[in-house]
């Protein structure tokens, strides 16, 4: 497995060969709150950059989740769905939203790293 | 062309500094600067109130004083149609002001007090309601806003426990009752009463002693609550949160409180809107507030359309969110009067999709009163 990667919209992405597994950043997690409803996409679902993928919602709002890399959605984490709550608990690892088989590795390679990904939360406060 | 910048000042409670020091985040809400939530975060501080107590700082509603002679009593039964003739002292109803079309300008707390009324407003509508009121006051009445005085909620089962140590008296107290106490060489009110379906007070005190105050309850361990659990505790009591639930456009036969309406008054009427609300008290309105449970995990928020079965739009959801009592979601909203049955299907469209519900009964958690 790669190492993680990061994206201005506050997820986090990993690469194994051609398949990649998205998440939410702990981050987000913070940020939101409780969370209380979790939608995850199906297999077989084209997503774009940046384009709607997944619904999360904590107490205070519903947030949509991007893909911030294009292809074909391999595996949505029903897990969370049944459980929203263990995403507050382990975002980065059990509690990921999705996998995808990846068009363009390229993508991946243009997100932020681990420390460009901190220091852009610090410079973005809210 | 350059954007006009409008600098809109934010007013503080007392407590602000307080709130800060308590790791508060805060929101802009009617006006005020106020704590959404601590540290704790919404769900914690909601299962806190529920199972030992906390405390909100409610302090941006009105707290409005009227005093006068006998006529006082006429002239605001004119736009509250509460049986104020029968209220004793030291006893409160819920119950709201009127429009000419019978429309809710704000719901409230009326309480009797030795020299006339006092009255809890929503901080948002708190200017409007005074301009409503004062129109029906004459020279023989006296009325103020007291901004002196902060104003603390204690909530939960351990309530009474904790504030009978420090004041004694307050857990003879019945529910919508209240009466002064002395505390730290001050008069203060207390009434049993609040907005999250558990025992507990609502305690008027001067901004000076108020720190004092929160420092005796955190101190019993009680947890400072935002407006976040405030909301998530209100909906599952079944209570309406005013500008979301209610307005001026809906009457209290279609807010299903016509419960609120005094008996009395509802015969004889000589309030704001009478005419209206007699008719619809006799023939039913077209809408009506209901209770609505998703059946799955999804969460029908403020504006979510109602369809019914057959797919026809028959309302809307003016309230909804996560229950983490009833630990699903719950929600509030408006239906044709036909499809409010307890048990109806219904379907909530989310996100262009739509998942099935039903109508549920209020509240959809079990109130703690004392009686």
């Amino acid at each position: 497995m790669s190492e993680k990667k990061f994206s201005k919209k506050h997820e986090w992405v990993s690469l194994d060969g051609d398949v990649a597994t998205v998440g939410i950043t702990k981050h987000a997690t913070e940020m939101l709150g409780d969370i209380v409803f979790v939608e995850v996409p199906d297999a077989g679902k084209a997503v774009e950059k940046e384009g709607q993928a997944a619904v999360v919602e904590s107490t205070k709002a519903a947030s949509d989740v991007y893909s911030p890399i294009s292809g074909e959605i391999t595996e949505g984490n029903k897990a969370i769905a049944d459980d929203p709550g263990s995403v507050n608990t382990d975002p980065e690892g059990a509690s990921w939203f999705f996998k995808l088989k990846v068009k363009d590795k390229g993508e991946y390679d243009s997100l932020m790293s681990k420390d460009e990904y901190d220091k852009f939360c610090k410079e973005n406060p809210s | 062309m350059g954007l006009k910048r409008v600098i809109m000042e934010m007013q503080k409670t007392a407590l602000y500094n307080f709130h800060k020091n308590l790791g508060a985040k805060f929101v802009p809400f009617a006006g005020y600067e106020m704590p959404i939530q601590y540290k704790d975060g919404i769900v914690k501080e909601h299962i806190s109130t529920r199972t030992r107590a906390g405390f909100f700082d409610v302090s941006h509603m009105g707290q409005f004083f009227l005093e006068g002679d006998i006529t006082l009593i006429e002239s605001l039964e004119k736009i509250i149609p509460a049986d104020l003739k029968n209220l004793k002292i030291n006893h409160s109803k819920y119950s709201f002001l009127l429009n000419n079309e019978g429309g809710i300008i704000d719901d409230l707390i009326i309480t009797r007090t030795e020299k006339g009324f006092c009255i809890i407003l929503n901080a948002a509508c708190k200017e409007n309601d005074i301009k409503q009121i004062s129109q029906f006051l004459t020279k023989n009445h006296k009325f103020f806003l007291n901004n002196d005085l902060s104003l603390i909620a204690l909530q939960g089962p351990k309530s009474v426990e904790i504030l009978e140590k420090l004041i004694p008296g307050v857990a003879n107290l019945k529910f919508m009752t209240g009466n002064n106490f002395n505390y730290e060489g001050e008069k203060l009110y207390v009434t049993r009463s609040g907005y999250t379906g558990e025992d507990g007070f609502e305690i008027s005190i001067s901004n000076k002693k108020v720190e004092k105050l929160i420092d005796y309850l955190i101190s019993n361990e009680v947890k400072p609550i935002g407006l976040g659990a405030r909301d998530t505790l209100r909906l599952e009591a079944g209570l309406c949160l005013y500008g979301h639930d209610l307005n001026e456009k809906i009457n209290p036969v279609e807010a299903n409180l016509k419960w609120a309406i005094a008996k009395k008054r509802k015969e004889v009427g000589g309030f704001n809107g009478w005419e209206k609300i007699k008719n619809l008290l006799a023939n039913g309105s077209e809408k009506i507030r209901v209770g609505i449970k998703p059946d799955g995990k999804v969460i029908a928020r403020e504006n979510t359309k109602i369809f019914s079965s057959n797919n026809n739009e028959i309302g809307f959801v003016t309230s909804g969110t996560f229950g983490p009592s009833v630990n699903a979601p719950v929600a509030m909203g408006y239906v044709k009067s036909k499809f409010s049955e307890i048990g109806t299907s219904i379907q909530l469209e989310v996100r262009g999709k739509k998942y099935g519900g039903k109508i549920s009964e209020l509240p959809f958690y079990k109130k703690r009163y004392v009686k």
